[in-house]
């Protein structure tokens, strides 16, 4: 049974001190299921997931009880991704007809601080200042830089485009562009990083109605179907983040393993892809990411990006609604963010940051602790 | 003369006139593994030994961390007096690659592939007058 996404619903991400998280996410189902022209009831299960704006079948408080199963999915930055699989795989199963994904969260100011206790790491690690994962994203894309010729410039150009995209995004936070050399010049947080590299955690709320794509169209004239979602997490000897030590043979990250099964499920290659939202949790976050989607070969990012081909306008537009750079990451939400940015650019409805070309393919990918990679592959 | 203690057991040999990092490496594939683990990571072997890592290696890669981290961070300073510290990733030969806090912070003087061998040095105080130790990668002159 294939499955189509819809309905699309969001809340703004940013900081939205008069709502709770929750509150956030109940507004984005809200919008998913007015946007299907569905009601709460004809929901037959849901899943969702929030780090810190507590128990995401909280929603059902907000939505109204209606006994249907609610499962909560924790798993970091691939959140969204693990309950958009999830609900994937119980339509597909044959097992159910319609539901809901949702994911939102409201964090704290200033980096994550994360537990080592929780990732079965000694203290010491965290009282020594490594568990960071802002130092792993630096020092991965400093040997990368090392290894495959990137420049600094085209760093602060992959944030300069997050930001003009983000200014060209209602629901965005950060809505307007800084110039390349401010970026650039910007205080140093992890050589070779500057502040404005990085995405910060921030808040929002994403919710997204799938159904059998054979019901699509009682609820959509633009149904968009979900050609493959796949989860993978790290194998012996790739390079990850919250790693005391590594193998000193490398093997292909989760990425890599992720894109390829998704290419094989949906039967395209990266050739195909019109538009990419990839996972930035900083800049070269995106450069590397390209590479490990399979949409260049490493080291090619350098002329990709100083020529413009990842803007909306380019060959290979990459995080057209500005990312998690200028959206910030709510981690619950940051992964379900990405397909609602494909679905918009799918129906054409995405206004200043549609790409142009009648988009027909769209991809995702979410990256995150401690070594797990998501990805969507979309069609309309 | 105050007392030292290492920052975790099992992490280094200490007390030791020539104290070495102590990995794991499995018997069945022959990985390494830093800290020490019960079970290879490798192959799911359990046979697994513990053994001293090389001192010396080279820097496979580096940042500095320009800001002070949240707790679980516990250094002994204080937002006005904190300093920022290199991090890097040091190759041993013939075992992993560890990750590690270094004596250098000066971006200048760090470069990929340079050497460098491991230090064992105060790390904080405690308020009973303990000097925590830890291992560090130092560039070796
Ligand atoms: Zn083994």
């Amino acid at each position: 049974m294939d499955v189509a996404i819809v309905g699309i619903g969001i809340h703004p991400f940013g900081r939205t001190p008069s709502r709770s998280g929750l509150e956030q996410g109940a507004y984005a189902a809200r919008e998913a299921l007015k946007d299907a022209g569905a009601a709460w009831r004809d929901m037959q299960f849901a899943f969702g997931g929030s780090a810190s704006a507590g128990s995401a079948d909280a929603l059902v408080n907000e939505l109204g009880l209606t006994g249907i199963p609610f499962i909560n999915v924790a798993n970091g930055c691939a959140t969204g991704g693990s309950s958009l699989i999830s609900a994937y795989n119980a339509i597909k199963s044959g097992e159910y007809d319609i539901g809901l994904v949702a994911g939102f969260d409201k964090h704290e100011r200033g980096a994550f601080n994360a537990d080592p206790k929780s990732l079965g790491i000694g203290m010491w690690y965290g009282e020594t200042g490594m568990m960071m994962t802002t130092q792993f994203f630096a020092m991965k894309i400093q040997k990368y830089m090392h290894d495959h010729g990137i420049s600094a410039d085209t760093l602060a150009k992959v944030a300069e485009k997050s930001f003009i995209n983000g200014s060209k995004n209602p629901n965005a936070w950060r809505r307007e562009p800084i110039a390349v050399e401010e970026i650039a010049n910007s205080m140093m947080v992890n050589d070779p990083l500057t502040k404005f590299m990085f995405c910060s955690p921030s808040e929002g709320g994403v919710a997204l109605i799938l159904c059998r794509a054979d019901m699509a169209s009682k609820y959509t004239a633009t149904p968009v179907y979900l050609k493959a979602a796949t989860l993978k997490s790290r194998r012996y000897g790739s390079f990850e983040v919250f790693a005391p030590s590594q193998a000193l043979q490398q093997v292909d990250g989760p990425t890599v393993d992720a894109a390829r099964a998704a290419f094989e499920m949906a039967g395209v290659g990266p050739r195909d892809i019109d538009v990419m939202q990839l996972q930035d949790t900083e800049v070269g976050a995106e450069i590397m990411h390209m590479a490990e989607n399979g949409f260049c070969e490493h080291g090619e990012q350098e002329q990709l990006i100083q020529s413009g081909a990842t803007h909306i306008g380019g060959s290979m537009p990459v995080n057209t609604d500005g990312g998690c750079i200028a959206n910030g990451e709510p981690i619950g939400a940051s992964g379900l963010r990405q397909v609602y940015e494909n679905v918009l650019q799918l129906r054409g409805q995405a206004g200043e940051h549609q790409v142009p070309n009648d988009p027909r393919l769209a991809y995702t990918h979410v990256y995150g602790a401690p070594g797990i990679s998501a990805v969507t592959i979309l069609q309309k | 003369m105050s007392n030292q203690v290492p920052i975790a057991e099992g992490l280094f040999t200490w007390p030791a006139a020539n104290p070495a990092l102590l990995g794991s490496r499995c018997k069945s594939c022959g990985i390494a593994a830093f800290p020490a683990a019960k079970s290879c990571m490798a192959c799911s072997g359990q046979n697994v030994e513990i053994e001293e890592l090389p001192g010396r290696g080279t820097l496979w890669t580096w940042t500095v961390q320009r800001f002070m981290p949240k707790s679980p961070y516990n250094s002994g300073e204080t937002p006005e007096t904190f300093k920022p510290y290199g991090v890097g990733y040091l190759e041993l030969p013939g075992g992993v690659r560890v990750e590690g806090r270094l004596t250098e912070n000066d971006p200048a003087k760090l470069r990929i592939g340079m050497e460098m061998e491991v230090v064992f040095e105060p790390y904080r105080t405690e308020d009973n007058g303990d000097e925590v130790i830890s291992f560090f990668f130092k560039p070796v002159a």
